[in-house]
């Protein structure tokens, strides 16, 4: 029974690769949980400085800062752009890195130049591909990136825009959405948008802070902070995406197994029945002609 | 009377509570901040943050790597860095990137040589297999 041993062969194979797909499905499913958890625990940083971003811009009406005064007619400009290390996470790079390829063609077609900072491997090898003019990367950040690590490659965006080599900065990442649903988006950092101005008003009699040394470093200090915080968040909500994506993309594997395993039983137990029965007639017809 | 401290990092929430006083590491030197204090913004030096408690003797201590300090008149939140920071730190590790990103550039051409080679190889062993079936079956 040669063909019934192949298929026992494959039962095995396909068997063996399920443990595997299952495996990884549940390790997804665990890290997922913690880096959502550091995704929560990221929150409250950003939005006090945003507040105080805010507040000063109001208190400050006078003094602004390069990072929120707008720039137009930008003749090049810095993109960030967050993926994962990893594959085997479905479409979550591909989906990312589509949205800004076709970012930068539209860019192209304008005629703006474009920089790309690429945090994470496969981003960063798509990108040294495609040809693109990556001035920064990282990768090899693993499951708990540091704010330290970002710090390099987003200072040397924000150095860049300082000197106005680039005129406005994006980062692109896959936001989370829920387990199931992640949305690739391309977001601007700089310069920063202001929060509407409804409650200007409201705010024109505030107080204002008293700075030390002077307004002039402390702002610097704090927008910096802000930048990087925004990125970080961003590669922390992507790792969250990377690990929910992985862990869906498993499970249809190990679905996909499953489906594969029990049809290549049917046909194994179907050889096996139509060999019995033939073994029986030979058996039958041999003793009918003895 | 009591303060709101809220110490956080970019990673994580630090400290939560109320205080009678916190004081501070500032750039400019300690800072004693009591109920009422002005509006205040300033840069932090690396140093431990000591919370008084309200009704305990007790202080509370929290290492801060320097960050960014707010004050208003009941409210303290510290901006902790998560790493100690300064100008040429921040150089070297922006260079740091910079240099990466240049080899990165440069080895380029390697790299892609190499992926380029691998799909030859995977191609030729394609066609190799192709031919021993093809001399199988015919013999």
């Amino acid at each position: 029974m040669a063909a019934g041993k192949e298929i026992r062969n494959k039962i095995k194979s396909v068997e063996s690769t399920r443990k595997i797909t299952k495996a990884m499905e549940m390790v997804a499913a665990s890290k997922m949980r913690k880096a959502q958890e550091r995704m929560k625990a990221s929150r409250p940083y950003a939005e006090k400085i945003a507040n105080v971003a805010t507040h000063m811009a109001y208190a400050h009406p006078e003094y602004k800062h390069p990072f929120i005064l707008p720039r137009s007619n930008p003749k090049r400009v810095g993109v960030i752009a967050v993926t994962s290390d990893k594959g085997l996470c479905g479409g979550l790079n591909t989906n990312a890195l589509r949205l800004l390829v076709t970012q930068m063609k539209t860019w192209e077609a304008s005629g703006i130049r474009i920089d790309v900072t690429a945090l994470g491997n496969k981003g960063f090898g798509f990108l040294q591909r495609m040809g693109a003019n990556t001035v920064s990367h990282l990768v090899g950040m693993g499951d708990t990136p540091h704010m330290e690590q970002l710090i390099g490659p987003v200072k040397v965006m924000l150095d860049a825009y300082t000197e106005g080599r680039i005129d406005a900065l994006y980062l692109v990442y896959n936001r989370f959405l829920n387990t199931m649903k992640q949305e690739p988006q391309i977001k601007q950092l700089l310069p920063l948008e202001q929060a509407a101005g409804a409650d200007e008003d409201k705010l024109k009699h505030h107080w204002d802070y008293i700075y030390e040394p002077e307004a002039k470093v402390v702002v610097d200090g704090l927008l910096t902070r802000y930048i990087e915080s925004l990125v970080y968040q961003g590669v922390v909500e992507n790792i969250a995406c990377e690990q929910s994506a992985r862990m869906v993309a498993m499970k249809s594997a190990s679905d996909n197994a499953k489906n594969v395993i029990d049809e290549l039983k049917l046909i194994y137990n179907k050889t096996r029945q139509a060999a019995i029965t033939k073994e029986l007639s030979e058996i039958v017809a041999g003793a009918a002609a003895v | 009377m009591t303060l709101r401290v809220d110490i956080v990092s970019a990673e994580q929430s630090l400290y939560s509570g109320t205080a009678e006083s916190v004081s501070v590491p500032g750039e400019m030197g300690e800072l004693g901040i009591y109920p009422r204090h002005t509006p205040l913004l300033t840069r932090l030096r690396p140093g431990s943050v000591r919370i008084k408690l309200p009704d305990e003797a007790e202080e509370e201590l929290i290492y801060v790597n320097g960050g960014i300090l707010e004050i208003q008149p009941f409210v303290v939140t510290i901006l902790s860095d998560t790493a100690i920071r300064g100008a040429d730190l921040d150089e070297a590790k922006a260079l740091e990137a910079k240099r990466a990103a240049e080899d990165a550039m440069k080895d380029r051409s390697s790299a892609m040589d190499y992926a380029r080679a691998q799909a030859e190889l995977a191609e030729a062993m394609a066609q190799l297999a192709a031919i021993q079936k093809l001399r199988k079956k015919h013999g």
